[in-house]
């Protein structure tokens, strides 16, 4: 089989492997790295489960190969939490119970996470847009919205007194 | 959420009942770090993949698999024939359900397939990529048979019968008739008639189907880590089809990602999991995939009902009769059956409403399709829509508005108790008072106001309505009666540990509904600690006590009483333990943020870690005849009704473009009435995720089957689920009747949603198209079947 | 499902890929964004023996301009599309269709000339190029090809990339003054391939190519529709969207049969009225 010699950045650390060309980035993270926050539920790329971080954009895990991610930088729900980039979502999806089972959880922060740097201004309908590669089964999206626009304000109110001052 | 009243008795110090505490839990999954069954990992464990039938029916003439055999990593491959000898066949019969037949059904087929999708062999590998090479070299010999697919004409006399022992395809009928029929029909002023379609569903949880399972042939035990919502039920059926000691199946259940009635029957491919690792004495993983998810992930919903309903000029009801077929796919699935949901149909349609007569007909047929069976409120979107369509069909015959005719004939709210047509108790709903808070929620007169306004100008909104009632708290009438040994009575088992901390281990389970949550609420309340001091123990059929687990909305109704009652004996040996170490009297005493306190004052006596440190470490310093018990077990089952009957009601506005047939959903509102609320935040996100998954069903979801029996959308590509996108804010509001059948007074939450949903945006629709004098009745609703009402487009033909 | 084996190799220049094309034949792939070759590999649907990653190539890289034109890299990704102040002005067109493309963790990786190359007859892509007259520049290891639109597409996922070609590069003619244009397209959810769209432009006064996606095995002209409304502006609506039958003869699918179709070619053409004889 096909083997291949990787060295990729993964929540900060340097890894080297051998990965077989035909696995995917998820599998790669999941079964040799045992970074199990990220999760599959299609691996065709339309649930949005994978979603991760690459060289800092969201893409699907499910649809790049490990290989590929050679002298790349990943980012999993793992190193998002432990950097703490992510606190304020993962603070606000608490707080309204944006998550039931989970399983999404991990995709849809990330999928927020690029959200809320790029589209600091999004409305309620952008906010859906922008997650509507995301599923979620048991929420409802409500909620998900919710916590999404909170975090928007916060920041928003943030860079506001940021900029008085 | 805190200007929510409290709206309990339970309204003390340290009360956490009624309060949006956040989910203790749910931390874990936020940081990725939950334990999904794909996450754990045993040494020796090897992966399972099926090689399924792609017919609906064909026999096996023969299986080849010397070249599966010689692909690397291959363990094993694995026939039914083989597997049979150390699992047996079950059949999925339940003896209250009269009449119900069903064929034996093995956990590997062994000489023929009745569904696309039945698994024929089973490929055991160290990975899962590798069992995959190998099952695609497995050669299957098949001889094609003719498929029974239209449920329509099942039971003709030229459709094949596909179990010949049975005699005909038939696999239940049931027949109910209250009241004067025929005397209400001929006194009508009106009978109005529609013929409904609902779509087959799938659950599609994002967590597919999972099992582990470690058979350690050294002390003859399983070990079965599986996403399930009935851990115990899983043992008992492991223990019974491998023949193995009940006490030697442990079932643990960690994190389930997602399960809505999907995760709580028994899998042919789980039980031959587990087979599997009994016949290869290693840990064996099957993990389905999402393509396999959609043909063999029980299916649901599919039924065809044709609705009357007799009225008087004035709107006044006077009787419903239905006539509902539904195909089940080729077995009734086990244990539960595939005979419920049109069961619940037969008992819920009509429900709200205070008529006097009506008349039901259910047939359950066989087909080659992929099974059916128990999924998220069980009967009652089916139900609901039928019932609601034809109230909506009357008031618009009758031009009558939506709200007035069911003010004129829901059931008062002070007429309870009260019996339904179907002899069903309803101990106490609240019809009419959610009725007027919904409209209000949705400010029903301003959006008929902005409705009529749009119309002049060209814009199609709709305004539906849906009532409901939904059964929650099933006491053993649901299954146990009937033979299967699905627990309807539940445990919880609190201990007070030195450090003041509890710890509760109950019998109803987590899929992120947010069940531990609610318990360690009840149990912190009942004992008297702070959140922060409550430890939960779910899924674990070797720690917690006996139960059946969360399904049917039993979760907080019946798991939460079991707390509630074990917290407060817990707090009452307490007490009598520190009212040794105070001198006082125990009912001067009370338990307060984790402190004893003088309950008159709230004077801080003695926190709870120093009656632990005395009655663990010095129990020496305590009088003689003091023997604290701080282990509590406590149980409940609801006896006092077959079910605890829930209602609410659900509003749709939405806007439909004639021209493309789009249907744009502007706002959802629903108010229920679960009786006491535990916490208010997680029954909004039950139902709203709830709706989400009506509204799924009434505008995108369909398992759409060719007339070969194939199905022609199983991939997340083709089978529409709800996304953000798509689906509008839920607007939440509720009633409170507690229930009296227990103290906590706790009714169910979970399936509301998803009951009524689907009417209400069905009677939406209709209301928009009410001008152009067209309505529609199958669902899904889709932009081609609005166009084709419309007249836009010719119906499709093939 | 995991995908079945087989081999990778990043290639670092062009012609390391025309030797692995010569090399492998059929049996390569070249790999892009692989948003559409993955999955298909992971449904097994696929099974090349050697996947060319071209991502790693600086030539198929990039948006330049020249006079009259915009010459967009193949492996230029959609969110670069979507973001490009080039685009924006020049090809605003294409700048248009991009959000209806899928979901953003899709367009950071998808491409352009792999969306072209894919020719999937429901995507946004190819029916922006048809409609724009885009040349295809396709390069194999001694020769450019240059290929108007309207002959690249050749059905269902085929295309007039020959054995040991590469899609290179799109050119798109900018926009001139008085440029009118419309995308438009209905998908049962946000982000899924089209039910139906089209995208339609008037690059000057005196044209308009009216380029429907969703409809065939790939995208298809409504020539004489065009004609209708050229011949008689506005006015000419319902007669264009009567030709309609005669330019598209579409074939169903899950969402939709040939008669909805049709119904919804001429519901787009009508909405698109207004931005096409929009006044200057
Ligand atoms: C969930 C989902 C939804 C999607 N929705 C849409 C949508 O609505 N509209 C839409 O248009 N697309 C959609 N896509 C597809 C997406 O746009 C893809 O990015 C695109 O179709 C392919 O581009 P790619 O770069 O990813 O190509 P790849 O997947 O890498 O390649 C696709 C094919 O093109 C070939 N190829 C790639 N580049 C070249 C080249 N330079 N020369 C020759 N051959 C080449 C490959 O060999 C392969 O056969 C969706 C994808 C997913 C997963
Ligand atoms: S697993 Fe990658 S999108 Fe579903
Ligand atoms: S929380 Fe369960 S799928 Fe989103």
């Amino acid at each position: 089989m096909d083997q291949h010699d990787i060295s990729v950045i993964v929540n900060g650390q340097k890894i080297r492997r051998r990965v077989s060309a035909r696995q995917h980035l998820i599998d790669f993270l999941r079964n040799d790295l045992s970074l199990t926050g990220s999760h599959l539920g299609c691996e065709h790329g339309v649930c949005g489960a994978c979603t991760i971080q690459v060289d800092g954009v969201a893409v699907r895990g499910c649809l790049m190969l490990a290989v590929q991610a050679d002298g790349a930088t990943v980012d999993t729900i793992e190193g998002l939490t432990d950097s703490g980039a992510i606190a304020d979502l993962q603070d606000a999806f608490h707080r309204y119970n944006a998550l039931q089972c989970g399983f999404c959880t991990p995709g849809m922060l990330s999928t927020a996470a690029e959200l809320v740097a790029q589209h600091p201004d999004a409305d309620r309908e952008e906010i859906r847009a922008h997650i509507s590669g995301n599923y979620c089964r048991c929420t409802g999206y409500h909620s998900i919205v919710d916590a999404i626009a909170s975090v928007l304000d916060d920041r928003r109110k943030a860079r506001a007194n940021g900029g008085a001052a | 959420m805190s200007g929510r009243p409290v709206v309990t008795p339970f309204d003390r110090p340290n009360s956490y009942i009624g309060r949006a505490v956040p989910r203790p839990n749910a931390k874990k999954l936020l940081q990725g770090r939950g334990t999904f069954v794909d996450d754990i990992v045993l040494p020796r464990m090897a992966h399972v993949v099926f090689v399924r039938s792609p017919h609906a029916h064909a026999r096996i003439v023969g299986i080849d698999r010397t070249a599966a055999q010689e692909m690397p990593g291959v363990i094993a491959v694995v026939t039914g024939a083989e597997l049979a000898k150390v699992i047996t066949p079950w059949i999925g019969v339940l003896t209250h359900l009269k009449g119900l037949k069903s064929a034996p059904q093995h956990a590997i087929a062994i000489d023929r397939a009745c569904w696309q999708g039945e698994a024929v062999a089973a490929v055991v590998a160290e990975t899962r990529a590798e069992a995959e090479d190998a099952a695609e070299t497995v050669v299957v010999d098949w001889e094609e048979l003719p498929p029974v697919v239209d449920m329509e004409t099942a039971l003709d006399a030229a459709t094949p019968v596909i179990h010949p022992e049975l005699g005909d395809n038939l696999a239940f009928r049931r027949e109910l008739v209250t009241g004067d029929v025929d005397g209400a029909f001929a006194a009508a002023d009106h009978v109005f008639e529609e013929v409904f379609h609902t779509g087959r569903h799938t659950g599609v949880c994002l967590e597919p189907r999972a099992v582990l399972a470690d058979y350690q042939p050294a002390d003859g035990k399983l070990v079965a880590y599986q996403a399930t919502q009935a851990p115990h039920m899983i043992q008992n059926l492991l223990a019974k089809h491998l023949d193995l000691n009940e006490s030697d199946v442990r079932v643990i259940c960690k994190d389930v990602g997602g399960s809505f009635g999907i995760k709580v029957h028994i899998y042919p491919d789980e039980m031959a999991t587990a087979a599997l690792s009994v016949l290869l004495k290693r840990p064996v993983k099957f993990i389905a995939d999402r393509l396999e998810s959609f043909v063999t992930d029980i299916h649901a919903r599919d039924h065809r009902i044709k609705g009357r309903i007799a009225v008087k000029s004035d709107g006044e009801i006077l009787a419903f009769e239905i006539d509902d077929r539904t195909g089940i796919g080729p077995y009734s699935v086990y244990p539960r059956t595939s005979a419920v949901e049109a069961n619940q149909v037969v008992n819920l349609v009509g429900g709200p409403y205070k008529h006097k007569a009506y008349r039901a007909s259910t047939e359950v047929v066989f087909q080659n399709k992929n099974v059916t069976c128990q999924y998220r409120a069980v009967g009652h979107p089916i139900a609901c829509a039928v019932t609601e369509g034809l109230v909506d069909l009357a008031a618009r015959k009758l031009g009558i508005d939506p709200a007035d005719i069911r003010r004129r004939n829901l059931i008062p709210d002070d007429a309870y108790p009260y019996t339904g047509l179907a002899g069903l108790p309803y101990e106490s709903l609240s019809h009419h008072a959610s009725l007027e808070k919904l409209l209000a929620l949705m400010d029903y007169d301003g959006l008929r106001a902005e409705q009529a306004e749009l119309r002049k100008r060209g814009i199609y909104r709709g305004i539906g309505l849906a009532s409901f009632i939904e059964v929650t708290n099933p006491s053993s009438a649901f299954y146990g009666i009937g033979g299967a040994r699905i627990s309807s009575q539940d445990g919880c088992s609190i201990r007070l540990d030195p450090t003041g901390t509890i710890i509760c281990a109950t019998g109803v389970t987590e899929q992120g509904q947010g069940t531990e949550a609610i318990i360690a609420q009840i149990a912190a309340t009942a004992v008297g600690v702070t959140m922060e001091k409550v430890r939960v123990i779910t899924g674990d059929t070797d720690a917690t006590p006996y139960g059946g687990g969360t399904w049917a909305s039993r979760g907080a109704g019946i798991g939460g009483e079991a707390a509630l009652q074990a917290g407060k004996a817990l707090r009452q040996n307490i007490l009598s333990v520190a009212a040794a170490m105070l001198q006082a009297a125990p009912e001067s005493l009370d338990i307060r943020n984790g402190v004893v306190v003088d309950a008159d004052t709230g004077n801080e006596r003695l926190p709870l870690e120093e009656i632990g440190r005395v009655v663990y470490f010095r129990p020496d310093t305590l009088p003689k005849g003091l023997q604290p018990e701080f282990v509590v077990t406590r149980h409940y089952v609801q006896k006092d009704y077959p079910f605890v009957f829930t209602n609410g009601i659900q509003g749709s506005y939405l806007e439909i473009d004639t021209e493309t047939g789009f249907v744009t959903l502007l706002k959802h509102w629903c108010v229920e009435d679960c009786g006491t609320i535990i916490n208010p935040q997680l029954v909004d996100e039950q139902i709203r995720g709830g709706v989400v998954q009506g509204l799924g069903g009434a505008l995108f979801e369909h398992c759409i089957y060719d007339d070969r029996g194939q199905l022609v959308n199983g991939s997340m590509i083709d089978y529409l689920v709800p996304m953000a996108g798509e689906m509008p804010d839920i607007v939440v509001g509720h009633v409170v009747s507690p229930t009296a059948s227990s103290e906590l007074g706790a009714k169910g939450a979970g399936e509301a949603g998803t009951a009524g949903a689907p009417g209400a945006v069905m009677n939406a629709i209709n209301d928009a198209l009410l001008p152009l004098n067209v309505s529609l009745a199958a669902q899904p609703f889709t932009p081609e079947s609005i166009l084709t009402a419309l007249g836009r487009v010719g119906a499709r033909v093939g | 499902m995991k995908a079945p084996p087989f081999g990778y190799v990043k290639a670092r220049e062009l012609g390391q890929v025309f030797d692995l094309l010569d090399q492998h034949g059929d049996d390569a792939k070249i790999l892009a964004g692989g948003q559409s070759l993955i999955p298909s590999l992971n449904l097994r649907l696929s099974r090349p023996a050697v996947l060319i990653d071209i991502n790693a190539i600086a030539d198929l890289q990039g948006i330049r301009e020249t006079a009259d034109s915009v010459i967009v890299g193949a492996l230029t990704r959609h969110v670069v599309l979507e973001t490009s102040p080039v685009i924006a002005r020049h090809v605003p067109l294409v700048a248009q269709a991009m959000p209806q493309i899928a979901h953003p963790a899709i367009r950071n990786r998808g491409t352009i000339g792999g969306s072209l190359a894919f020719a999937d007859p429901a995507a946004e892509l190819p029916a922006c190029a048809l409609a724009l007259e885009a040349t295809f520049i396709l390069r194999n290891r001694s020769d450019e090809r240059r290929v108007p639109a309207s002959g690249f597409f050749h059905g269902l996922f085929e295309t007039d990339l020959r054995p040991g070609e590469v899609l290179a590069a799109i050119e798109f003619p900018k926009a001139m003054a008085g440029h009118r244009f419309a995308f438009a397209e209905l998908a049962r959810r946000h982000g899924d391939y089209a039910m139906i769209g089209m995208a339609a432009a008037a690059p000057q006064p005196g044209t308009l190519r009216l380029a429907y996606f969703g409809v065939a095995d790939r995208p298809v002209l409504a020539s004489a529709a065009a004609a209708c409304l050229l011949r008689d502006g506005p006015q000419g609506l319902e007669a264009a969207c009567a030709a309609l039958a005669g330019d598209l003869s579409p074939s169903g699918d899950l969402n939709a049969g040939p008669q909805t179709k049709l119904h919804l070619a001429a519901v787009l053409l009508r909405r698109a009225i207004p931005s096409l004889f929009a006044p200057a």
